[in-house]
């Protein structure tokens, strides 16, 4: 199968779907013709489908979300980029106070057909303002979709899904999983939402990951192999809804679980799968659950620094072998 | 007036000034060579505005910064060794390595830190000027931002609360006429951010940010209203960025010849020139540049000698 990029993937999604449905248009901080996005997700759509479509905006976060709310309550279906993950919080009263409850409120008069897009993730040294992994945040919002697409398969997939869909998403992206390539089909799929996937098969620990730390999963998996562990990495690739199902098989197969994502460990993604598991499936687990993330701690800008509060391979390995 | 500055507070100024510079050109050479982690955002080309600016300033005022930080840090009167430090990552930076870049902080000078996030700035810059006057003391507050940051509600809920509480706030933004790759044109629908202070009630000035002195007057002007206790000001400082947006940013869409004009209205060359017109000497101008350079120089040895911080110290200072 032909080999994609996650940035390539996620563009061939906005622009499949902006070929299908007119509806469907962009806005954002210089994401048209003359940077193309700040990871160049967008790049060359703006001269494919015109400024009208791809639309650059001014610095202004909170009405680039609230604009993109209006515009899908009353037809449209916008897909806007906050260029920063740590940037959604300009824009948290318009993501979790109006695109999130417009429907519940007003007693499902309407719907808000949109989809934040945004990176999260440290790892590239830019420091506390930009290095954040915020996901758990908008768990914490009902009437929100939250994807964490880690391959470019799924992100091209889900980016469909959330596009397509009726409801708001904010869409994680990882800013290190740009350059990541993988097997994309060339014919049209979609992913669907609430639907983990075995990122590697195993027997004797449930290794649950989500975006970035899917691939750090892996590797341990493959060093742990050596001491004959047998680790099952499962990619939840929605946090909402969240495939307990997906999650509980996997633990009644392993007995075990380590949860390992890159926010911060307290309230944090790697809290409400463990309280799942705890809720759901106690009776199955041999040992108790563990948890790899990053300490509660801004994230510094020094190399050191930086590369001490983010989870790696060793200490999943470490995690594992503390479980086994 | 500008005319009655003394021939020291005029070499000060040139010589701030070509510390940033200097300081921005061995980042850069620096960067080239992989030794700078992350990004940076360089100031060349507006140093007029931050002297200008930071020259009617006091050593107990305020000041608050940008991604875009470095020539605000200087000419406020930060110390270039522990500047550099911190921009490489060391321990003997002003934030432990913490910060780096984007938020380089010196509070014993007044620098009340550098935000990454484009328009955060300002309502600090409002809580700082309404502490000074609960406080009652005499400071004042000079809040630097782009003008890609003036299309943030921030921006206009802080001008407007500084109009109601008349207070001490300088709003200084540097207009380069670009927002990473969007031009301003694309942004607004206005040429002078100046304008926005009518909205507020307050002054707005646009004044020649290239040209120091121009800028110096339009600061003491601000400072003296502020003092006094009137409210404060906005002065936009036209100005022109000489590099890209940020490190590896190729700039392609300046036109040639509009970074050709920018360039021949160089802020350091033109103050240099006006420098020889009057009572400064040529020997006097080069003996201050080498000495900036020998500073250059020491501050890098310092920062590359430097040790980096321990890795189990991203543990520490979460909470006071
Ligand atoms: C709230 C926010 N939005 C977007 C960004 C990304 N960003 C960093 S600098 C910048 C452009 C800022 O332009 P301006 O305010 O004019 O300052 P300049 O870079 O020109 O000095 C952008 C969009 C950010 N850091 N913060
Ligand atoms: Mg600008």
């Amino acid at each position: 199968m032909r080999k994609v990029t996650y940035r390539d993937a996620l563009r061939e999604a906005l622009r499949e779907e902006m070929q299908r449905d007119m509806s469907v248009f962009l806005l954002g901080e210089d994401i048209g013709k003359y940077w193309g996005g700040a990871f160049k997700v967008t790049d060359g759509l703006a001269q494919e489908f015109g400024e009208e479509r791809v639309r650059d905006t001014p610095i202004s976060e909170s009405a680039i979300v609230g604009t993109a709310v209006g515009a899908a309550i009353t037809g449209m279906h916008p897909v806007a980029e906050i260029m920063f993950g740590d940037l959604t919080a300009l824009a948290m009263d318009q993501i979790a106070n109006q695109a999130a409850k417009i429907r519940y409120m007003f007693g499902a008069q309407a719907k808000c057909p949109m989809v934040v897009r945004t990176p999260f993730g440290a790892g590239v040294n830019i420091a506390s303002h930009h290095s954040q992994s915020l996901e758990a945040w908008f768990m914490h919002v009902p009437g929100l979709y939250v994807a964490v697409p880690s391959t470019p398969f799924d992100a091209k997939g889900l980016l469909k899904t959330a596009i397509r869909g009726d409801n708001p998403v904010l869409f994680c992206e990882h800013k290190l999983l740009y350059p990541v390539e993988g097997e994309v089909p060339q014919d049209e799929y979609a992913v669907p939402f609430g639907l983990a996937d075995v990122k590697r098969e195993g027997s004797d620990v449930t290794v649950v990951a989500t975006l970035f730390m899917v691939y750090k999963a892996l590797s341990a998996a493959k060093e742990l192999e050596k001491d004959g562990i047998n680790v099952e990495v499962v990619d939840p690739r929605t946090l909402t809804p969240l495939d307990r199902h997906g999650i509980i098989r996997s633990v009644k197969k392993t007995g075990r679980i380590v949860i390992v994502t890159e926010d911060c460990r307290t309230a944090g993604v790697s809290a409400e799968i463990a309280a799942v598991v705890a809720e759901e499936a106690l009776d199955y687990l041999d040992a108790p659950v563990k948890r790899v993330a990053e300490p509660d701690t801004p994230i510094p800008f020094s190399p050191p620094l930086e590369q001490y509060v983010i989870p790696d391979e060793k200490s999943i390995v470490k995690a594992v072998k503390e479980v086994v | 007036m500008t005319t009655n500055l003394t021939k020291e507070k005029l070499v000060e100024m040139y010589r701030k000034m070509i510390q940033i510079r200097s300081f921005e050109e061995k980042l850069f050479e620096l960067y080239s060579q992989n030794l700078v982690p992350g990004t940076i955002h360089l100031y060349a080309g507006e140093e007029a505005v931050a002297v200008g600016v930071c020259s009617s300033l006091r050593k107990e005022d305020y000041i608050t910064s940008t991604h875009r930080g470095h020539g605000h840090c200087i000419a406020k009167g930060a110390d270039l060794k522990r500047t550099m430090a911190e921009i490489l990552g060391k321990k003997t930076g002003y934030c432990k390595g913490k910060g780096g870049s984007m938020h380089i902080a010196d509070f014993s000078i007044g620098m009340l830190g550098a935000t990454a996030v484009v328009g955060a700035g300002l309502p600090i810059a409002v809580g700082a000027g309404l502490s000074v006057k609960l406080r009652k003391t005499d400071q004042i507050v000079a809040c630097f931002f782009g003008e890609g940051a003036s299309n943030q509600g921030t921006f206009h809920e802080s001008l407007n609360m500084a109009s109601i509480w008349k207070l001490p706030v300088i709003f200084v933004c540097e207009n380069n006429l670009y927002a990473m790759g969007t031009r301003q044109s694309i942004a607004m629908n206005i040429e002078n951010i100046a304008d926005r202070a009518a909205a507020y009630g307050i002054p707005g000035v646009s004044v020649d940010g290239n040209d120091v002195l121009a800028v110096y007057e339009e600061a003491c002007k601000a400072s003296e209203r502020a003092r006094r206790g009137e409210g404060p000001t906005l002065i936009e400082c036209k100005t022109y960025r000489h590099r890209g947006h940020s490190r590896v940013d190729p700039a392609r869409y300046r036109s040639k010849e509009e970074v050709a004009e920018w360039l021949s209205k160089d802020p350091i060359k033109r103050f240099r020139d006006k420098l020889l017109r009057s009572a400064v000497v040529e020997g006097e101008i080069q003996a201050v540049e080498k000495e900036v350079s020998l500073q250059i120089e020491e501050a890098l040895h310092f920062a590359m000698e430097s040790p980096y911080p321990q890795p189990g110290e991203a543990l520490e200072d979460v909470y006071a």
